[in-house]
């Protein structure tokens, strides 16, 4: 019979272990507890997901499917509370476990300042998915204020998350300068004043006495007296290995638990890995080593000789936008001197610390595309006397003609680590490539280099263009044009980060490489900032596009179409009459009925446009915004009120629909329909978003095409009620508004963040839901109105349907 | 010989932004940049005669509405790989206001 394996803790050092393990072929018969109700995911990773850049699905690393297959008994949710090492078993809730070899992987634990208050509710650590949740929650206030306390990795990028999800927050910490452990002053420094440029209040020497408030917490107070009221305090000060049970049942502990090279505790019979563990003295609190340590714990649990060597570990911040590397020593010491290049007009510092000519110490703040070159150099201890005169320059400047970044990581040597966190090294990533992985998510199956904390990924997709030459295709981003190097995702983060409320504004803080941008990337800026602010910014006429400027589409000879709302496609002769004389009046050549159930009126002049839409508008007819990305038709179908089938008004419903969305602005154009019964008359099934009525209700679907690409709609809910299903269709309006890329139709920014994450907004989470239609109805309360009859004025004709002036006269003379 | 006329405040045209200025030949169009330069270039692109006037302006360049061609405003040629020029007019600017050289106007219709 295959012994009994044991392991408490489903962290990342055990997952690890596991996978590990699992390829070597171990025979055992494995239990694992883990007291959080999840199977392992990337805990590196949560910083992302709180800022909203990713989701809690895209991080998880084993899933149920990884387990069963592996026969591996999970006790999630369960926490081991005794080690009887007597007996040889763990105690838990769920009762007692035998085990013959049992590792303690039990990771670290949020360190909680000793303050009164420091229970409070309201007070969280930033530890695991349910800290995340919690902190989520608290964001979803409006003004919501959050003050963290520790200015180290993880304050900084709970800040710079909870700064994204629109809250005011206050970093307090305790040293003179941030990431103290980290960077030398200077660069310190300088990420102070990038945190303070996008709204974050930072406070060093910060002295915390008491977190302050009765049943939640209110505010936190300084020592030197000052208040700062929050609703979410987030404590960033410090991990403590978790070994209660290790220091229980008498195992030898220091700070952490004391393991051996080959990861055995003082008790033959346990092993322990990861963050809870003391080797030769040190604890570590980053994935590289740990990962190494259960390569090492593999082996030793397959009878293999194997021992834990400390590995140099580098320390990169991931928050986006901020460009930081530390890694090694860089106290000031006898005998190290430093080398130091700064350019404070682009923020960007470098310092290499050197001992014997070699590099010990690297803090580069602002421009780290070089890290990995002084990395590896630092690691293999590589005298740097011959290149030292040029070295801060980085590969480019080497004279070996490496400028050229594919030929800079063509030439690293074999063994050069790629990716930090899992010890990866070229060799390595170039095998697998050769061996078929000819795409990144490949290489990371294969390599698992770039699959925790992702900041090697740019490196590992030179490496695929490097090696596989013209048969690579760069999955990345692309920027938004080339007036700048963000894409419209960064952007979009930017905007609300920074409160930015300009098209200027913007250019500046983001450092726009043109002096007005582009036709490009200004009707997306303008659109990004409407849905931002709606209630603050001012629509930029000159950064649309003709048809928006006009409200009306031009057509090849210069003239325009004229394409008057019919609500739900239903219009009266009175409206038909008005539209034949405008027809009539003003000449035009031709009428035609559009595929949006109304009636276009193309060839109109220019300056006869504010003329017919006052015509129009006398009639009670506006703007069919035909012309815009916004909402454009609801198709219906004549449902309950004449259809032997109907089963809902689908017509009603529709024409709610259309008063309730028309005039707002949107990624894209936004189409609708409504169809009485599954026949589906409307074809609502190809809409962005389509209601099908039934007996039962409402069927809301949404994210189809039929234009350039045909899909079919994906099913959002089905609901009982026709506010429901207005409520639903407005709040799918909204999450595209407030998330698409401008100029992706809901299909293509569906396919980008899956179905599940939008019916996880809009359907399951109901709060959400009526969040997302409030900060819609806002919107409206400026945008919801005619344009014709706003244009239709005499200033307006004054100003700007008129010629600047008439030379007819003069130049005929 | 140049012939200068006042055509309009420089208030008239929204910043990035341009308008017109009918002629027997056709109409021109007046542009305004982000800095204030003013230029004035036939309302009809070389590709297929787009309405320049209603392009997004850009530093010192139109996008023409219909196919996105790039004009520079200093020169009247089109941009990047798309070949072509438009004819481009005199333009002073004095205290706010625009001044259009109209010598050229009379010496197309004369012609
Ligand atoms: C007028 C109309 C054709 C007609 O006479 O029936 C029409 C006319 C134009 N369509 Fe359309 N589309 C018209 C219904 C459609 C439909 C059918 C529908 O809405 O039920 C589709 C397919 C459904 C869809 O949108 O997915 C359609 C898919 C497109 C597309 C492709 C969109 C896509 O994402 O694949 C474009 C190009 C674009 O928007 O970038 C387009 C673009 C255009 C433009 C705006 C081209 C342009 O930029 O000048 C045409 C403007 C003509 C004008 O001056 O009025 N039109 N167009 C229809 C107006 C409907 C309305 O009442 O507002
Ligand atoms: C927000 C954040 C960002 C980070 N960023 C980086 C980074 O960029 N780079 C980097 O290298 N590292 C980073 N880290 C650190 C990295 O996540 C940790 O080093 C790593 O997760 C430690 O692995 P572990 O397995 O030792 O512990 P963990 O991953 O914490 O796993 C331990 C597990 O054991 C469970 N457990 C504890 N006690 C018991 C018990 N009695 N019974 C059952 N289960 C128990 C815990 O609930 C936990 O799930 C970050 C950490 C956080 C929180
Ligand atoms: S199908 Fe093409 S040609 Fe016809 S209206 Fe639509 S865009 Fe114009
Ligand atoms: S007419 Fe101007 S780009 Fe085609």
């Amino acid at each position: 019979m295959a012994e009994k394996l044991v392991i408490i803790g489903a962290g990342m050092a055990s997952g690890r272990m596991l996978e590990e393990l699992l390829e070597r072929g171990a025979d055992y018969d494995i239990t694992l507890f883990g007291a959080e109700p999840r199977g392992n995911y990337n805990r590196i990773m949560l910083s992302p997901v709180l800022a909203g850049e990713k989701t809690y699905e895209e991080i998880v690393t084993h899933d149920a499917d990884w387990y069963r297959d592996n026969n591996i008994t999970c006790r999630f949710g369960e926490t081991v509370v005794k080690i009887d090492r007597k007996a040889k078993q763990v105690v838990s809730a769920g009762g007692v476990t035998p085990y013959d070899k049992l590792v303690v992987a039990t990771g670290s634990a949020s360190f909680f300042i000793p303050v009164t208050g420091n229970d409070l509710p309201g007070v969280v650590g930033f530890r695991d998915l349910d800290d995340v949740e919690a902190m989520t929650a608290a964001a979803r206030k409006p003004d919501g204020k959050a003050v963290i306390i520790g200015g180290g990795l993880l304050g900084l990028e709970a800040a710079a998350a909870l700064k994204l999800q629109g809250m005011d927050v206050t970093v307090l910490h305790l040293m003179d300068h941030l990431m103290e452990r980290q960077l030398d002053p200077a660069a310190g420094y300088l990420l102070q004043k990038e945190l303070e440029s996008r709204g974050i209040n930072v406070i060093c020497n910060a002295h915390t006495k008491a977190i302050l408030g009765h049943d939640h917490v209110d505010a936190v107070l300084l020592e030197d007296g000052t208040i700062h009221p929050a609703d979410l305090v987030v404590m960033a000060a410090g991990i403590r290995p978790e070994t209660r049970l290790a220091v229980d049942s008498g195992l030898h502990v220091e700070r952490g638990i004391v393991v051996d090279d080959s990861m055995h505790t003082s008790d033959p019979h346990i092993f322990a890995l990861g963050e809870c563990v003391e080797h030769d003295s040190v604890v570590y609190g980053l994935v590289a080593p740990l990962f190494d340590m259960a390569k090492v714990l593999a082996r030793t649990l397959t009878g293999e000789t194997a021992a834990f060597i400390p590995p140099a570990v580098a320390t990169r911040l991931k928050v986006t936008g901020v460009e930081l590397f530390s890694a090694g020593e860089f106290d000031e010491d006898d005998g190290r001197e430093d080398i130091v290049f700064r350019d404070p007009a682009r923020g960007i510092y470098k310092r290499l610390v050197l001992e014997d000519n070699r590099i010990v110490g690297i803090v580069m703040y602002g421009d780290t595309a070089d890290a990995t070159w002084f990395f590896g150099k630092l690691t293999m201890a590589e005298d740097i006397g011959p290149i030292r005169e040029t070295l801060i320059f980085g590969p480019a400047y080497q004279g070996d003609g490496l400028a050229d970044p594919l030929a800079a990581v063509a030439a690293m040597p074999a063994e050069a680590e790629i990716c930090g966190c899992n010890g990866v090294c070229k060799g390595t990533i170039v095998e697998a490539i050769a061996d078929g992985a000819d795409d990144l998510g490949k290489v990371r199956a294969a390599t698992k280099a770039s699959a925790s904390c992702g900041n090697c990924t740019g490196l590992v997709e030179q490496l695929l263009a490097s090696t596989l030459g013209d048969d690579f295709e760069a999955p990345t981003e692309q920027p938004v044009c080339g007036c700048t190097d963000l894409t419209h995702d960064d952007l979009r983060r930017i905007i609300k980060a920074r409160a930015l409320k300009s098209i200027p504004a913007v250019m500046q803080e983001a450092g726009w490489k043109t002096s007005c941008g582009c036709h490009v990337c200004r009707p997306a800026l303008n659109y990004y900032l409407i849905a931002e602010w709606p209630l603050e910014y001012r629509d930029d006429q000159q950064s649309r596009f003709v048809n928006e400027r006009n409200h009306a589409n031009i057509q090849k000879d210069g003239t325009y179409s004229v394409v008057p709302r019919m609500w739900g496609g239903i219009t009266t002769p009175q409206e038909l009459r008005a539209i034949a004389d405008a027809a009539e009046k003003y000449n035009v050549p031709t009428v035609h009925v559009t595929g949006g159930q109304r009636i276009d009126l193309l060839g109109v002049k220019r300056e006869d446009l504010p003329d017919i839409w006052a015509d129009l508008n006398a009639a009670g007819l506006v703007s069919g915004h035909a012309y815009s990305k916004g909402l454009r038709t609801v198709k219906t179908c004549v449902g309950t009120d004449h259809c032997r089938f109907g089963t809902q008004d689908s017509t009603g419903l529709g024409i709610k629909l259309e008063k309730i969305l028309w005039g707002s602005w949107t990624p894209h154009k936004v189409k609708l329909a409504v169809s009485g019964c599954p026949r589906n008359c409307a074809e609502a099934t190809c809409k962005d978003v389509g209601v099908i009525c039934v007996d039962s209700g409402y069927e809301v679907s949404a994210a189809g095409a039929a234009g350039m690409e045909l899909k079919e709609t994906e099913p959002l809910a089905k609901v009982a009620t026709e506010q429901e299903a207005i409520d639903l269709t407005v709040a799918f309006i909204q999450l595209y508004r407030e998330n698409a890329r401008y100029l992706d139709r809901p299909y293509k920014w569906v396919a980008r963040v899956g179905m599940d994450w939008v019916r996880a907004q809009v359907v399951e989470d109901t709060d959400n839901r009526a969040a997302l239609c409030a900060r819609f109805e806002v919107s409206q309360s400026v945008y919801r109105k005619d344009p014709w009859a706003e244009q239709a004025t005499d200033e307006h004709k004054q100003n700007k349907w008129s010629p600047l002036a008439d030379l007819t006269l003069e130049a005929a003379e | 010989m140049s012939r200068w006329i006042d055509i309009a405040a420089l208030d008239d045209i929204p910043a990035r932004g341009a308008r017109v200025v009918k002629t027997a030949q056709g109409c021109i169009a007046v542009f305004r940049t982000h800095d204030d330069r003013v230029f004035a270039l036939d309302d009809a692109c070389p590709h297929k005669n787009g309405t320049l006037s209603e392009g997004i302006v850009h530093g010192a360049a139109v996008t023409c509405p219909l196919h996105n061609w790039v004009i520079n405003l200093e020169t009247g040629m089109a941009e990047g790989p798309d070949e072509g020029q438009v004819a481009t007019y005199q333009i002073r600017v004095e205290n706010g206001r625009i001044l259009l050289d109209a010598s050229r106007l009379s010496a197309r219709s004369a012609a």
